[in-house]
């Protein structure tokens, strides 16, 4: 930007407010055009769904946990906090493929031009995916909680909504990060299977990643620590049989919140970082 | 009174090619300014870097006083950008596509509701504002845009190739309502085309070849640089018409795309001395006043529009 001259350090404090007003306007943007394009709430709300009755119906019989309180818990509940995180994941896709549109429509550009910070469209962008995000998550929620059996206190309840906006939040950072630079939506289809899914695979919610190569993978994996502090939440008041085995394989609270928090940061000042470098808004 | 945009010695290269070469362009307050310029001939990347698109790595832009490189925030507050691929969101209404240019250019919401109202009625789509913006016409689409770039009351519009995608009809009520625009708000208008016979309608153009200005005047002044008259000659015998043009008018023709052109003095009797004679080797002959094209013609040696394969992209072995 250079040296600032006399008017634009006075108009800080204006510059400041009104990068908050577009970031709003931009983040309710990304909502109308959610609302507005229904197969796209239904895609995202339903295929977790669909996962989960199918996995949780064809895999529940043959799938046992390492313990001996195994019959306590169906796989319906142990994929539970997986497909939460697999409907954030799916949301938070849907949203990054709208940068890319936004760049083919034209739309990218015009607010390319207009006088705000970057980060102001960036924040836009974000907390209208969160919020997308969290409006799939809350439905599945309250349809988990009430037919799978599992049960929270309002205290835990409001510790899962909070968590899912984080992750949500980390998700669509992420995303963004990814599809910055990328000119088609193909493109990015790529990405989601190569990388996203796998990342969700391994995070633990499909199954306990404990031991071999993968492990590794788990350990670098941020999805490992998102799901760590969603899946203990649901268990905090089980048993301690119930718990450890829930849990096996997944990195502890304390160590999980850290990095969640860490990553989700990186993600929003690399969206940020990105962003601001030199782009026409137009495809590549 | 700054001028509206001045352009001072801008190069401009993308990795692997030079786009613009030291181009110097004033433009004044109120004017109707052409850039044009074959495809690849850099108005578009011009464009870009007036419009704070691209970063400036080579000489200086200021708009309206402010430099473009120093302060960007201001220029854009200064500047209305049409792009050339339309920029509407089609899944908001077109109210709701206004009054988000109005956030985006910190408009609170009464004056952008009010603003609003009055541009709509000025460009007479008060009946579409709740419609989708998908549903409009490219003519209406184009209308909603210009009135969008008009809410923040910039002092320079800048549109890239305006009147792409239009048909002739749009084109023309495109070009009344910008003009209105000229004259009530003075408002600055400044666009590309590859079209000279819409550059003819601006009050300078600037022609861009290859990255260079070659030209920059009033259409008339740059017509008339030329002399009274082109005449142009398509030969059935190329060597003979090429000698008696010579023999007749003293100068060499220039040969262009199979025609021999010379450009006529104010003096006509030699050119009525040329067509008392038979001319077997003359196909067809033709005489006209000097046009944007010629001018291209006359400083590049190249035909402005070069005889294409219509399909774009099929041009296989063209260059």
């Amino acid at each position: 930007m250079g040296t600032a001259s006399p008017s634009t350090r006075l108009s800080c404090a204006t510059h400041c407010g009104r990068g908050i007003q577009a970031a709003a306007a931009l983040a309710w943007r990304e909502w109308i055009r959610f609302v507005r394009q229904r197969n796209r709430v239904i895609g995202a709300a339903v295929q977790p769904v669909v996962f989960w009755l199918l996995f949780g119906a064809g895999l529940g019989p043959s799938f046992s946990l390492p313990g001996e309180a195994t019959a306590e818990v169906s796989y319906f509940q142990y994929f539970f906090p997986g497909t939460l995180l697999l409907i954030l994941l799916f949301a938070a896709i849907f949203t990054t493929i709208s940068i890319i549109e936004d760049r083919r429509e034209g739309f990218l550009q015009s607010v390319l031009v207009a006088p705000l910070p970057r980060w102001s469209m960036v924040a836009g962008k974000l907390l209208g995916g969160t919020m997308i995000a969290l409006v799939h998550a809350i439905p599945f929620l309250v349809l988990g909680l009430v037919t799978s059996g599992i049960f929270i206190s309002v205290f835990q309840l409001f510790a899962v909504l909070l968590w899912l906006g984080l992750v949500g939040l980390q998700m669509v950072a992420l995303g963004f990060s990814l599809a910055w630079r990328m000119s088609s939506v193909q493109g990015f289809h790529a990405i989601m299977n190569l990388l996203l899914m796998p990342m969700w695979l391994l995070s633990g919610a499909f199954f306990p990643v404990t031991t071999g190569p993968l492990r590794f993978v788990a350990i670098i994996n941020p999805l490992s620590y998102s799901l760590s502090v969603l899946r203990r939440l649901f268990y905090l008041d089980a048993t301690p049989a119930i718990r450890d085995m829930m849990t096996a394989g997944l990195p502890t609270m304390t160590l999980s919140i850290c990095v969640t928090l860490i990553v989700t940061f990186l993600a929003c000042v690399m969206a940020w970082i990105l962003a601001k470098g030199r782009s026409t808004g137009e495809q590549p | 009174m700054p001028s509206a945009i001045d352009i001072r010695d801008v190069s401009h290269s993308f990795a692997s090619r030079r786009a613009l070469y030291n181009v110097s362009v004033e433009i004044q307050p109120g004017e109707r300014f052409a850039f044009v310029g074959p495809n690849g001939s850099g108005k578009t990347t011009l464009f870009r870097l007036i419009s704070t698109l691209f970063p400036l790595s080579a000489g200086e832009i200021d708009i309206c006083g402010d430099s473009v490189a120093a302060t960007p925030s201001l220029v854009r507050q200064h500047l209305g950008v049409v792009f050339q691929s339309p920029c509407l969101d089609r899944f908001l209404t077109v109210r709701e596509n206004i009054e988000l240019e109005g956030s985006l250019f910190g408009l609170s919401g009464a004056t952008c509701r009010s603003q609003t109202a009055l541009l709509a009625d000025r460009f007479g789509f008060t009946d579409r504002l709740s419609d989708l913006a998908a549903k409009l016409s490219g003519g209406m689409r184009r209308r909603v845009e210009i009135a969008k770039t008009l809410l923040h009351s910039p002092e320079v519009i800048l549109l890239d190739e305006p009147t792409g995608p239009l048909d002739p009809s749009a084109r023309r009520a495109l070009w009344e309502l910008l003009d209105c625009v000229r004259r009530q708000d003075g408002v600055t208008v400044v666009f590309t085309t590859h079209l000279l016979e819409e550059a003819e309608q601006a009050d300078r153009v600037a022609i861009l070849d290859e990255g260079r200005l070659i030209a920059c005047d009033s259409p008339a002044a740059l017509r008339s640089s030329l002399g009274s008259d082109i005449l142009s000659v398509r030969p059935l015998d190329v060597a003979a018409a090429t000698q008696s043009l010579h023999e007749a008018f003293g100068i060499l023709p220039q040969s262009v795309d199979g025609s021999l052109r010379v450009t006529l003095s104010a003096d006509r009797n030699a050119l009525a001395r040329y067509m008392q004679k038979p001319h077997p080797e003359v196909a067809s002959l033709s005489v006209a006043s000097p046009t944007l094209e010629d001018v291209f013609l006359d400083r590049t040696g190249r035909c402005f529009t070069p005889v294409e394969p219509s399909v774009k992209g099929a041009s296989h072995g063209h260059r």
